[in-house]
């Protein structure tokens, strides 16, 4: 079984083509490490595997079908978080109110529905948040919170956008672990995107190498080459192995941390 | 001060109002649309003033007027309702509407003052009626949406992809806003709405994190304040909404000084 299938898609948002004539499969169980420069179309594959955007031609298909907008097998975890200011919301209720929250009428939350994300968050390492407010916790913290709630449910299917943004090293290695874990115990696909390839390295079955409009995927050492990101990257790149590590070059630069501070300047960041 | 019977209705008409602007003002003020509640409220002026003009009940004409803004606002979200530019040119434009329809009917004028700064004293038993009529239609309607519209508040992208429909969630809370301001201005006129709608849910979400909490302390502090505006302006002669908001401020700037509450660090 497929878990994600494209057959010649091309995905487009407000009328500019992100991903033209895409074809990839990716199998049930596997974790999918997605990557690309920043605009490559990360978060809009994502988007389109969650039913929120329609292939303009092409086919999508998740477990088989069209894809199913609200659909409860897939967890979400997404890169856009609107976080109100101050807002004084107890990380229980934060979580809860995405518990069944699709439906109508007044927000409950059943003794099991408080059991069940207590352990998610015990599993995350951030059991004391259900009772902390929102507006208390730091970047780190609501990141942990916002994973333990796409954890929740019986999944299939596990989208990440961008996890380990503004986590610090040793939160980073708890989430790959946390998603890890998820991913081979309760047989969850999962495609978690990232700006550093090294951190997933060890993690990942297979790298999904978005850019230019174009996708590769297949396992590190046959997409991460220099002949393929360039194509992707529309630039010339080196790909160079050093300890264990792998640096994507373009001009003598490091792409991916390139990448990376400038689209979060500010924080810090470990390899 | 029970012995006379417009004070006994002045409680009335205040408690429903109060418990309506602190429960749907909670949502206000999580959501951060505090503004767009205000510009309904100076859209409504024109509304009132307008329906003098054509010899209509100034309620419904606060209530249609609202209403219609709300929705409008809801439909347009994005490109309006977050938007402080376009609401305050939007309110700019609604009270200079209200002028002209004054201007026009002068004999209309003794009630602006009642529109804008609220007439609580003058409430009648039927008016009661039509409050608890309102209030109950938008309490109905807010307890109909309130688990979708906390979803697409806290979390709007996750709750898009899991199939809430954020626009029709807006659009109708905008109108429940409108409801309830229109509501809230029969006590407290169009321009100190803010008092019973922002200052007292603000308040309980600084003293408390829960939901439930947070609402209940919402509605409590909005009816203490209320009441209790009417019975120190009964003693001193002042005017009632300057009783309420002076109250209103002084909870809201208290509870901005007690320290925020912290879970102890280890404690679950």
């Amino acid at each position: 079984m497929k878990a994600v299938e494209l057959g010649h898609a091309t995905l487009e948002i407000g009328g500019r083509s992100v991903l033209s004539d895409v074809s990839f499969a990716i199998e049930a169980g596997e974790f999918i490490g997605v990557l690309g420069p920043n605009g490559a179309g990360k978060t809009t594959l994502m988007r389109a595997i969650l039913g929120l955007l329609s292939p303009r031609a092409g086919t999508l298909r998740v477990f088989g079908r069209a894809p199913l907008r609200g659909d409860p097998a897939i967890g979400y975890l997404p890169q856009v978080r609107t976080v109100l200011p101050d807002l004084r919301v107890r990380g229980l209720d934060f979580i809860g109110s995405s518990l069944h929250g699709e439906g109508w009428g007044l927000p409950s939350l059943s003794a099991s529905d408080r059991h069940m994300i207590e352990d998610t968050l015990e599993s995350v390492g951030a059991r004391d948040l259900a009772r902390r407010p929102l507006s208390d916790m730091s970047g780190g913290e609501r990141q942990r919170l916002l994973l333990a709630q796409a954890l929740l449910g019986s999944l299939k299917l596990l989208l990440l956008d961008e996890p380990l943004i503004s986590l610090d090293q040793r939160h980073q290695e708890v989430v790959i672990d946390v998603v890890r874990k998820a991913c081979r115990e309760r047989k969850i696909t999962v495609l978690f995107s990232a700006h550093e390839l090294n951190q997933l390295l060890g993690t990942l079955d297979r790298v999904l190498y978005l850019g230019n409009g174009k996708a590769a995927l297949g396992t590190v050492d046959e997409v991460v080459t220099a002949p393929v990101l360039s194509q992707l990257y529309g630039t010339e790149i080196n790909v160079l192995r050093a300890d264990g590590h792998i640096f994507v070059m373009s001009r003598g630069h490091d792409v991916e941390h390139a990448d990376h501070l400038h689209d979060h300047n500010g924080h810090h960041h470990h390899h | 001060m029970f012995q006379y019977e417009f004070m006994v209705n002045a409680f009335e008409a205040a408690g429903i109002v109060a418990v309506v602007s602190g429960l749907v003002g909670f949502f206000l003020v999580m959501r951060g649309q505090t503004f767009a509640g205000h510009a309904l409220s100076h859209i409504g002026f024109a509304g009132a003033t307008g329906a003098g003009l054509i010899g209509l009940a100034p309620l419904w004409g606060l209530v249609g007027f609202t209403l219609a803004a709300g929705i409008a606002m809801g439909v347009l979200s994005e490109r309006i309702s977050n938007r402080d530019v376009a609401i305050g040119v939007v309110l700019a434009l609604a009270l200079g509407f209200g002028l002209l329809f004054l201007h026009y009917y002068t004999s209309f004028a003794t009630q602006a003052t009642a529109l804008l700064f609220g007439n609580v004293l003058a409430v009648d038993q039927p008016t009661i009626v039509t409050l608890a009529a309102l209030g109950a239609v938008t309490l109905i309607a807010l307890g109909a949406i309130m688990r979708p519209l906390i979803f697409a508040s806290l979390q709007p992208e996750l709750a898009e992809a899991k199939g809430v429909p954020l626009r029709f969630i807006s659009t109708a809370f905008l109108a429940i806003v409108a409801l309830a301001v229109s509501a809230c201005a029969q006590i407290v006129g169009v321009l100190l709405v803010f008092t019973l709608m922002v200052g007292p849910p603000a308040a309980a979400q600084r003293l408390t994190s829960g939901l439930w909490s947070g609402l209940a302390l919402a509605a409590f502090l909005a009816l203490a304040e209320a009441w209790l505006g009417i019975t120190t302006a009964f003693h001193t002669d002042w005017p009632v909404s300057f009783c309420i908001a002076l109250l209103s401020g002084v909870v809201y700037f208290a509870c901005l000084a007690v320290p925020a509450t912290r879970a102890p660090s280890g404690a679950r």
